[in-house]
């Protein structure tokens, strides 16, 4: 957290975006990150042993906490339908099983996934704004944007735009998100990183606390597009990095990790690491999500085999 | 949706069964447990219940000579004489089979030290096979380490071993001691005897030549006629400063060669542009570890004076998600403290702290009813002139002081009779060169604290000892 912002926050940090150069000054004055430190950190954390009912706990928090995702340029209509019907319930044969918390498509495909769920109080949560490169023009980007929200997202997954940041033009992402922010309406938005893109940690401190500063609801780790998507110490430094957001302004962002978490073990780790670095505050799906789509499979059949004591198959979980 | 929730772990205990633990253990002496000459022996008690693990035997002067005697022999037949590629056959043996063995080596340390089993298991026990197998590579070099074209060992060694990292001071000693072809006797702490005897199980397993390995346990009086003992050529010690002034004295005006490895009063200096999240864990990492049983331990935090309320801030809280209890549970950070003794040395020198001023703050934590804990604690408002500022509390207790220059910063953190390590927390390289170049400390660490490894040396200066320990250095020890 940076000094000085913490003794007046709101004004402190409305100053901050007064120019480029003010912003680029606050950013560069965050604390730096010790790549080995940070991945030894992440590391320690993934040794934690959660068993029996802790570990039930963490498996149907986990359900609760996906945005279940298909973002793929073969979408049909069936497969969403079938999305959906899986989001509410991930296993059909176990009505006690919680649902996920969004599901999460292309614009084109939010007014099928609205119509899907009829009166179902889940999420629709769109990608927007030339998802995944977001090389396109604002106007695009905010009709994108205004799009699916018109067809009945309540929130919006939208990427920054990388190049901008990587050229040190940090007003321009800024100005992005705040545009993007004011399409939103009253759909959350969440700002997606790229963090595979962004390439150092200190890279990905700098640009979460840009997009909070903009106004973000959540910070997202990845588009699943690029490789590596979200790690165990990406995330820390954004958890660290929401936990100082919230101390300086009393402002609560969430984070999403999306891309390559595909076993119940990774996501009990996340969680782990989420209650120890940000604290049991964000230990909700309201505050922290994870983007993903096989994992559900392997929480539910971890599911089974605790309420069973013994492991089925693939084909006791459905397919998407 | 329901508000926050809390996300508590289930007890995720080691099985103990792992390892198998006999009611009494003799002295290991020639490649045999036999009892000790006056039949006397004392209990070594799990710090963290309280209950007795097993019956030790007590070595007096008659089996320590004995020992010695066994030691000789085996050095001038066979481990002398024998070449250094076959005894490296040996140590390579040994180290594999500590690694096969870990599990249940891990689960009796932390059994008889307390410390949690994710450091006996991550640390203690990795490290520890690194060390034999480091030290085995060495064995048919040694004419290329520098010392001569023609280095020889120096015979007997006597080793005496402190009680917070049992069996990895053992590797410490054993493997460059056996590399260099000399043989030993080595005394492990009186509280934590036993993953010494069931290395000499491994040694029994890897067909070590009888004598040369001896473990005689035993208190302070053991080690005292181990150290005295007219046939021991090298005294090895690590430990506390008195007793190691006691050793220097006891062998002063013979020919035994000494290094001896002693306390220390760390300072780890935390500059404003420090990357401040993983200095924390470096802070809590230098003192927290192993429940600060460590000579090396970063007990002084010096931080620049601009962060200082930050610094504290992120420590707290990250202090108060420290999980203290059962040594044997996975999930445990901070386990027990290794004897009643250490307890009460602990608590008093933490009164101290009181009477003189500073301000304490534990981390909020509910400790064992049975069993020997101390929570995590720093100290604020701690001057260079408190004893918690200068005195080895060898405990989970920080003192934090305050600096305002990098030249105050080198100043505070070398106004200490010790000089055994030091760390630094700094994006800007040039300033952890300069702090490098001028901090007295035999090891110091930048942005990381307490990282070991077999080829780095480790030791001290002044009041810390004399001698190196791993790497290269390490066999000088061992060869004239």
């Amino acid at each position: 957290m940076p000094t000085g912002a913490s003794a007046t926050p709101s004004r402190g940090l409305a100053e901050v975006a007064a120019s480029e150069a003010s912003l680029r000054r606050f950013l560069a004055g965050l604390p730096g990150v010790d790549q080995v430190g940070a991945e030894a950190r992440a590391a320690t954390l993934a040794t934690r042993s959660i068993k029996t009912t802790a570990k039930a706990t963490a498996i149907d928090l986990a359900i609760r906490m996906i945005d279940l995702t298909t973002l793929e340029g073969t979408d049909t209509e069936g497969k969403v339908r079938t999305l959906v019907a899986k989001a509410l319930r991930p296993d059909p044969l176990d009505p006690g099983c919680p649902s996920v918390a969004a599901v999460c498509v292309y614009p084109d495909r939010v007014g099928l996934a609205r119509q899907a769920l009829g009166a179902a109080s889940l999420h629709v949560a769109s990608v927007a704004t030339a998802f995944p490169a977001g090389r396109s023009s604002l106007v695009v980007k905010l009709r994108d944007t205004a799009d699916a929200v018109e067809a009945g997202a309540d929130e919006i997954d939208m990427v920054i735009d990388r190049g901008a940041f990587l050229s040190g033009r940090a007003m321009a992402v800024l100005d992005e998100i705040v545009a993007v922010k004011q399409a939103c309406g009253r759909a959350h938005l969440k700002v997606i990183l790229e963090t595979g893109e962004l390439v150092t940690y200190d890279n990905v401190r700098r640009a979460a606390w840009l997009a909070m500063l903009a106004g973000a609801d959540f910070v997202k780790t990845s588009t699943g597009k690029v490789q590596p998507a979200a790690t165990m110490p990406v995330t820390l430094v954004m958890l660290e990095a929401v936990r100082d957001f919230r101390a300086a302004t009393g402002r609560q962002v969430g984070v999403k990790a999306a891309g390559g978490i595909r076993s119940s073990k990774d996501a009990i780790r996340y969680l782990v690491m989420t209650g120890e670095v940000a604290g049991n505050d964000w230990l909700d799906p309201d505050w922290f999500r994870f983007g993903a789509s096989s994992l559900l499979n392997d929480l539910l059949l971890q599911r089974q085999r605790m309420a069973t004591g013994h492991y089925s198959g693939p084909d006791y979980v459905t397919l998407d | 949706m329901t508000g926050p929730m809390s996300f508590d772990y289930a007890p995720a205990p080691e099985s103990r069964s792992v390892v198998d633990l006999r009611s009494s253990y003799g002295l290991f002496i020639d490649g045999k447990f036999a009892d000790p000459a006056d039949a006397r022996s004392f209990k070594t008690v799990n710090p963290a219940t309280e209950e007795v693990l097993a019956e030790v035997g007590e070595a007096g002067p008659a089996d320590v000579d004995r020992a010695v005697t066994a030691a000789r022999r085996a050095y001038t037949k066979v481990w002398g004489p024998m070449p250094g590629r076959e005894r490296a056959k040996y140590l390579f043996r040994i180290a594999r089979i500590v690694q096969e063995r870990s599990r249940e080596l891990a689960v009796a340390e932390t059994l008889d030290n307390g410390k949690p089993i994710r450091e006996s298991r991550d640390s203690d026990l990795p490290l520890v096979a690194a060390w034999f197998f480091y030290y085995a590579g060495w064995a048919d070099k040694l004419e290329h380490a520098g010392l001569g074209a023609d280095p020889r060992p120096l015979g007997v060694a006597g080793q005496v071993i402190p009680w917070n990292f049992p069996l990895m001071m053992l590797a410490w000693k054993i493997a460059p001691a056996l590399a260099c072809g000399n043989t030993v006797v080595l005394k492990p702490a009186e509280t934590t005897p036993l993953t010494a005897l069931l290395f000499a199980d491994v040694c029994r397993q890897a067909d070590l030549p009888p004598g040369v390995v001896n473990i005689v346990t035993g208190a302070g009086a053991t080690g005292q006629a181990l150290v005295e003992h007219p046939d021991v050529d090298k005294v090895a010690f690590t430990g506390s400063t008195p007793v190691g002034r006691q050793i220097a004295r006891a062998v002063a005006g013979s020919t035994k060669r000494v290094t001896l490895e002693l306390g220390g009063k760390a300072a780890n200096v935390v500059f404003d542009d420090a990357p401040l999240d993983q200095a924390v864990e470096g802070i809590v990492n230098g003192i927290f570890f192993n429940q600060g049983h460590v000579c090396c331990a970063g007990s002084r935090l010096l931080v620049q004076e601009n962060v200082h309320d930050e610094v504290l801030e992120r420590l707290k809280r990250r202090m108060a998600t420290l999980r203290v209890g059962d040594p044997l549970d996975k999930n445990t950070d901070v386990g027990a403290i290794n004897s009643a003794e250490q307890l009460a040395r602990i608590r008093a020198l933490t009164d101290v702290g009181d009477a003189e001023g500073a301000e304490r703050w534990s981390a909020p934590c509910e400790l064992p009813a049975h069993g020997y804990w101390f929570a995590p604690t720093l100290f604020t408002g701690v001057s260079q002139a408190h004893r918690i500022a200068r005195e080895e509390i060898f405990g989970p207790v920080l003192s934090v002081l305050t600096f305002r220059t990098p030249h105050e910063a080198v100043a505070k953190a070398n106004n200490t009779p010790y000089g055994l390590s030091a760390g630094v927390w700094t994006e800007k390289g040039s300033r952890i060169l300069w702090m490098a170049e001028r901090l007295r400390a035999g090891v110091v660490w930048a942005n990381t604290f307490n990282q070991f490894d077999p080829a780095s040396p480790f030791g001290g200066y002044r009041e810390s000892g004399y001698g190196r320990e791993g790497g290269r250095q390490g066999l000088a020890g061992y060869l004239a």
